[in-house]
C-alpha cells in the first residue's frame, strides 16, 4: 500500500515566503496524481517535500503508512525524475540505471543485468554504452525514468516529466508516460503547468494557487465543474466565458440578467437560494457556446469581430453588450466578421459563480466552496 | 467519490497545534545533505591558510609598523614601541620619496600607457589579419606573460646587453647598456611587453562582445572606421578600459621583477617600491621600518582594490 | 548620393601605403614580442651562445653541462616539492570551501568572499613579504620548502575558491539530488558524483596554482637561505648574478628546461578545458 497522506503540510522559507500552507491531501495507491498550477504555486516545492529535499515546516506526512516527514531524502523508498532528467554524465546509460542498485549495495554482475532488463522493458538496449550527451531528448527521459523504476520505488514523482521535450515529442511521450504508469502500477505524483497535459494524463488532479490547493479531483469533474473562478480561468484550453451577470426575479424563479439582456439560470444553479440583485458571473466554455446566425430565444445578440481557425474547429469572438464572447464552431460553419450573431450557453454546461468570493453556486444546499468534503459527481 | 481540499483560511500555528501537528524549525537546503556542521568542517582547512597567510600578516604590519624591530641586536629581542616614528622616518625619507616616485611612473608607463596601448592596439589590429598570423601574434604575447618571472628577466639582460646584446646589435648602439644608463626607461618597456597580454585578451573579448548589426548600422550610415571606434566601439568598451586600468595598476605597483633585472640600481634609480622594501627591510634589516611601508602599500592597494570592485558593481548592475 | 568615381590613381597609392604601413607596424610589434623569446628558442642549443639571437651551431652539449651542476637539477626537484605541494594544497582545501559555500547557506557566505576576494589582491607577496618573513622566523619555518608551499597554496586560495565556486554553482543541483533520493550517502555524493563533474574545474584550477607557484620567486626568495632547497626560479637568478661572466650555456639550457613545463601546461589546459580568463586568474 503506497499511498500519500498528508496533514496540514507546511513549508515556508527563512524569510517568510510560505510555498506550501496548511496542505491536506490524500493520494491513493497506484493513482496517477497531478499537481497543476501557474508558476509560483508551491507544486514543485510539494513534490520536493514529498521526496524530502525540503523540510517541511510543519504538518505531516505518511508515504504507505509510514510518517516520513522528518526521514532523510534516501529512506522514503520514492524515486525522483527531474526536469532536466538528472542523468550523470560521467556514467554511460548503463552505470546511470544501475546507479540506485549500487547504492543498494547489490554486486556489479547482478546490477548490470538488472538496468538491462529495465532498459529493455522500455526500448533502450542499443544505448546502454552510450553517455547522456549523446542522446536525444526523448532517449534522455527514458534512461532517466529506467533509473527510477529499477530503484523499485513505493512512490515516483516527476517533475515537469515534459517540458524539456519539444512539442511533437511531447504528445508522444504523454501516451507513453500513461500507458507504462498503467502497467507499473505504482503510485505516481507529476508536476506540471500545462493544464491540457494534466487534464490528459492524471487519473486525479490538484490546481494549486499560492501554496494552497484550491480544487482536488478527476479531470472531468475539474474540467466540468471548477468549483472556483480561479480553476474556471486556469482549465481550459480556450478560456471560460465569464459574463458579470445580475441575478432578478428570485421569487417566481430566478433567472440572469446580463445588461439588458435576460438568460435563464443554468442547470447547476437552479433552485438555489440566491437574493435578488446578487452579482454573479456566467461561465461558460466556448464549446459549450452554441452561436448562431438566426436570432435565437435566451441568447445574447451582437456582432463577430473575429474568427480564428484552429483546424477542424474555428474560435469565434462575438462582441456583445460591451464585453466578448467566445464560442467554438465546427469546420464549415463559421460566420462572417461583422455579421450579427447570437451566443446561446448551453443550458446544462453553464455555471454560476458568485462575485464576492468567486465560488460556484452548485446544486447543493448552499454555495459548494473549498471547506467541504462533498461529492461533486451527483 | 468523496474527496478533501485544503481549508479556506490559512491554518496558524494554533490551529496546527491544535490539529496535533508540531511545528519544526527550517534547516539546510542543500543538494547532498551536508549538513552545516560537515560544511563548516570543509571550509575550515582554506581558512586556516588563509588566516595564517594574508590576514594575520596583514593586521601584524599595524602592529609592527610602530615598534623599532630588527632582524638583529637588541631591537630583535626587545622590540620598543615606537608610534609613528617610522612613518615619519618615511614620509622624511628622500629615498622613500624616490621609490614612490618611481613607482608611480613605473605604474603610469608601463600599465595605464603601456600595457593599455599595447594591448589594445593588439586587440584591434589582429581582427583584420589572417587566421595564422593572428594566432601567432597572440602567442607571441601570451608566452611573454606566462614565462617565469627570473626567465624573462634575463631575457631582457641578454637582449639589453652592452655588447653582444640584440637590441643593441639592431639599433646598431653597441657599448650602450641601457640598464644602467636608462634604468626607469628599460624596466617601463620590459613590463609593458611582458603584461600586455592581459589586455589584450580583455579587449578581444570585450571587441567580440560589441554587437556586429551596431558596427553595421553604422557603416552603412557612411561612418569611417575612426567614427565607428568613436560612435558604437567605444562605449562599449569604456567601462572595461577603466576597470582594466585599475586592476593591472594594483598589479604593476605591486610587481618586484624590478628587481630581477636591476636590483633597484643603479644608485636607487629604479628603486620602486616593492624593491625598496626588500631593500631596506629584509637586506638591511629594519623590519619595523619596512613594515610601516609596507602598511603603506596595503593601504594603496587597499584603495586602489576597492575602487575596482566597486566599478565592477556599478557594472554589473 | 554622391557619385562614386572609378578609383583614381592617388586613392589607390593612398590605400596601398596604408596597408604597407599596417603590415609593417604588425611586424615591429611582432619582432617586438618576439626578439627576446627567440634567445630562449636558439641559444640552449648553440655550440657558442652569446648573449645575442643568432642561429646556432645545433648541439646538445649544454644540457650536459647542465646535469652535471649540482644545483641546477636539484632546484627543479626543489620546484616539483614546492609547486606540487602547493598545488595540492590549493585544489583540495579550495574545493571543499568552494563546494560547501557554493551548496551550504553558511551564515555571513557572501560577505565572507567578497573578503576574500579583496583581501588577496590587496594582501600580495611584496606587501606582505615583510610579516611574512617575521611569521615563518617566528614559526621556524624559515628554509623550509613545506614553509614556501604553505605561503603560496594561502595567496592562491581565495581566488581559487572564488573560481571554483562560480564553478559550482553553475552545475545544477539535480545530480547531487537525484542521486541524494535514490539512497547515496553525502559522501556517497561526494565521491561518485560531485567529484567527477568537477573535474574540469579542478584540472583548471590545478594547472593554474602549478603554474602560479612554479613561477614564483619572491617567497622562495625571501624564505629559503639554502641553496640546496631553492627552486628554480631562485638558482636561475643567482645563475646570472652571483659570480662575475655570465655562464650561458649553463643559464640558457637551465632557463629552456625551466620554462617548458609552464608553457606544455598552458597548453594542455587550453586545448582540453579552454582557459578561460576571469579578470585575475593568472596575477
Amino acid at each position: 500500500m503506497a499511498s500519500i497522506e498528508m496533514q496540514g503540510l507546511t513549508k515556508t522559507y527563512p524569510g517568510g515566503v510560505t510555498a506550501v500552507n496548511g496542505l491536506d491531501l490524500t493520494i491513493a495507491d497506484g493513482e496517477f496524481f497531478a499537481l497543476l498550477g501557474p508558476s509560483g504555486c508551491g507544486k514543485t516545492t510539494l513534490l520536493r517535500t514529498i521526496a524530502g529535499l525540503e523540510r517541511a515546516t510543519a504538518g505531516t506526512l505518511l508515504l504507505g503508512g509510514r510518517d516520513v516527514t522528518t526521514a532523510t531524502p534516501g529512506k522514503r523508498d520514492v524515486a525522483m525524475v527531474f526536469q532536466d532528467y538528472a542523468l550523470f554524465p560521467h556514467m554511460n546509460v548503463q552505470d546511470n540505471i544501475a546507479y540506485p542498485l549500487r547504492i543498494q549495495k547489490m554486486a556489479l554482475g547482478e546490477r548490470q543485468a538488472k538496468a538491462l532488463e529495465t532498459a529493455e522493458g522500455l526500448g533502450l538496449e542499443a544505448l546502454m554504452d552510450r553517455r547522456p550527451g549523446q542522446l536525444s531528448g526523448g532517449q534522455q527521459q527514458r534512461v532517466a525514468l529506467a533509473r527510477a523504476i529499477a530503484y523499485r520505488p513505493q512512490v515516483f514523482l516527476f517533475d515537469e516529466p515534459l517540458s524539456n521535450l519539444d512539442a511533437r515529442l511531447r504528445l508522444e511521450a504523454r501516451t507513453f508516460l500513461k500507458r507504462l504508469q498503467g502497467e507499473l502500477g505504482v503510485t505516481t505524483v507529476f508536476v506540471t503547468h500545462d493544464q491540457a497535459e494534466a487534464l490528459a494524463m492524471a487519473d486525479r488532479m490538484a490546481v494549486m494557487e499560492s501554496g494552497r490547493i484550491r480544487q482536488v479531483g478527476t479531470p472531468s469533474d475539474i474540467f466540468h465543474r471548477p468549483i472556483n473562478v480561479f480553476v474556471a480561468n486556469f482549465i481550459g484550453s480556450t478560456p471560460m466565458n465569464l459574463l458579470p451577470a445580475v441575478v432578478a426575479g428570485a421569487a417566481q424563479g430566478a433567472h440572469l440578467m446580463l445588461g439588458n439582456e435576460r438568460l435563464p439560470m443554468p442547470a447547476t444553479a437552479a433552485g438555489l437560494l440566491l437574493d435578488d440583485g446578487e452579482e454573479v458571473l456566467l461561465g461558460s466554455r466556448p464549446e459549450y457556446t452554441d452561436l448562431s446566425i438566426e436570432v435565437r430565444p435566451d441568447s445574447l445578440g451582437g456582432r463577430v469581430v473575429v474568427v480564428e481557425n484552429l483546424g477542424a474547429t474555428a474560435l469565434v469572438s462575438v462582441e456583445t453588450g460591451g464585453q466578448i464572447v467566445k464560442a467554438v464552431v465546427p469546420e464549415g460553419e463559421e460566420p462572417r466578421i461583422g455579421e450579427p450573431a447570437w451566443m446561446t450557453p448551453q443550458h446544462h454546461r453553464a455555471l454560476v459563480y458568485r462575485q464576492v468570493d468567486g465560488l460556484l453556486v452548485a446544486r447543493n444546499k448552499e454555495p459548494a466552496d473549498d471547506t467541504r468534503t462533498e461529492s461533486l459527481t451527483a | 467519490m468523496a474527496q478533501t481540499t485544503s481549508a479556506a483560511p490559512d491554518p496558524g500555528p494554533a490551529q496546527l497545534a491544535a490539529r496535533g501537528v508540531g511545528v519544526r524549525y527550517d534547516d539546510d537546503t542543500d543538494a547532498a545533505g551536508l549538513g552545516r556542521v560537515r560544511a563548516t568542517a570543509f571550509v575550515v582547512p582554506a581558512l586556516l591558510l588563509v588566516g595564517a597567510f594574508l590576514v594575520f600578516p596583514a593586521l601584524w604590519t599595524l602592529y609592527l609598523g610602530v615598534t623599532d624591530y630588527r632582524l638583529t641586536g637588541i631591537a630583535a629581542a626587545h622590540p620598543q614601541f615606537v608610534g609613528v616614528q617610522n612613518y615619519a622616518t618615511a614620509i622624511g625619507n628622500p629615498q622613500f620619496r624616490n621609490s614612490l616616485w618611481l613607482t608611480i611612473l613605473f605604474v603610469l608607463g608601463s600599465a595605464v600607457i603601456g600595457q593599455t596601448v599595447m594591448g589594445f592596439g593588439i586587440a584591434w589590429t589582429v581582427r583584420s589579419v589572417p587566421k595564422l598570423v593572428r594566432s601567432a601574434i597572440e602567442t607571441l604575447v601570451l608566452l611573454a606573460w606566462i614565462l617565469p618571472s627570473s626567465v624573462v628577466a634575463f631575457l631582457w639582460i641578454a637582449y639589453l646587453g652592452r655588447e653582444n646584446g640584440t637590441l643593441n646589435m639592431i639599433l646598431n648602439t653597441q657599448g650602450t647598456d641601457w640598464l644602467l644608463a636608462h634604468p626607469m626607461p628599460s624596466i617601463i618597456v620590459f613590463n609593458t611587453w611582458r603584461g600586455a597580454a592581459f589586455s589584450m585578451l580583455l579587449f578581444s573579448a570585450a571587441l567580440n562582445a560589441v554587437p556586429p548589426s551596431q558596427l553595421e548600422t553604422a557603416r552603412l550610415a557612411g561612418a569611417s572606421t575612426l567614427q565607428q571606434f568613436r560612435d558604437v566601439v567605444f562605449p562599449h568598451i569604456r567601462g572595461h578600459v577603466l576597470t582594466n586600468t585599475l586592476l593591472i595598476s594594483l598589479w604593476t605597483f605591486n610587481d618586484f621583477s624590478p628587481y630581477l633585472l636591476t636590483a633597484g640600481g643603479p644608485n636607487h634609480a629604479s628603486e620602486t617600491l616593492p624593491v625598496y622594501i626588500y631593500n631596506s627591510a629584509l637586506y638591511a634589516g629594519q623590519l619595523g621600518y619596512g613594515s610601516a611601508i609596507s602598511l603603506i602599500m596595503l593601504v594603496i592597494n587597499l584603495m586602489i582594490a576597492l575602487f575596482y570592485l566597486r566599478l565592477l558593481k556599478e557594472r554589473r548592475t | 548620393m554622391s557619385e562614386k568615381a572609378a578609383p583614381a590613381p592617388d586613392n589607390l597609392v593612398a590605400a596601398v601605403v596604408r596597408r604597407v604601413l599596417f603590415y609593417a607596424l604588425m611586424t615591429l610589434v611582432a619582432a617586438f614580442f618576439a626578439l627576446p623569446l627567440l634567445w630562449l628558442v636558439f641559444t640552449p642549443f648553440d655550440r657558442h651562445p652569446s648573449l645575442s639571437v643568432k642561429l646556432p651551431e645545433f648541439t646538445l652539449d649544454n644540457f650536459r653541462m647542465l646535469l652535471q651542476n649540482p644545483y641546477a637539477l636539484s632546484s627543479l626537484k626543489n620546484s616539483v616539492f614546492i609547486a606540487g605541494g602547493a598545488m595540492v594544497m590549493v585544489v583540495v582545501f579550495a574545493a571543499l570551501a568552494a563546494y560547501a559555500l557554493s551548496r551550504v547557506r553558511i551564515p555571513g557566505r557572501d560577505a565572507l568572499l567578497y573578503g576574500l576576494l579583496l583581501l588577496s589582491s590587496i594582501v600580495t607577496g611584496t606587501a606582505a613579504m615583510v610579516p611574512i618573513f617575521l611569521l615563518m622566523f617566528q614559526l621556524n619555518l624559515i628554509d623550509s620548502r613545506t614553509g614556501v608551499s604553505l605561503v603560496l597554496a594561502g595567496g592562491l586560495l581565495p581566488a581559487a575558491i572564488f573560481i571554483l565556486k562560480d564553478f559550482m554553482d553553475a552545475t545544477p543541483r539535480s545530480y547531487e539530488e537525484s542521486a541524494r533520493v535514490f539512497g547515496a550517502s553525502p559522501l556517497q555524493v561526494l565521491r561518485h558524483i560531485v567529484l567527477p563533474i568537477a573535474r574540469p574545474g579542478l584540472a583548471t584550477i590545478a594547472v593554474w596554482a602549478l603554474v602560479n607557484a612554479w613561477g614564483d620567486f619572491l617567497i622562495a626568495f625571501i624564505l629559503l637561505r639554502d641553496p640546496d632547497k631553492s627552486p628554480a626560479g631562485v638558482v636561475m637568478y643567482t645563475f646570472y648574478t652571483e659570480g662575475g661572466q655570465a655562464n650561458l650555456p649553463l643559464i640558457s639550457a637551465f632557463s629552456l628546461l625551466y620554462a617548458i613545463p609552464v608553457v606544455a601546461m598552458y597548453l594542455f589546459v587550453s586545448r582540453r578545458y579552454g582557459f578561460r580568463f576571469h579578470g585575475g586568474i593568472k596575477g
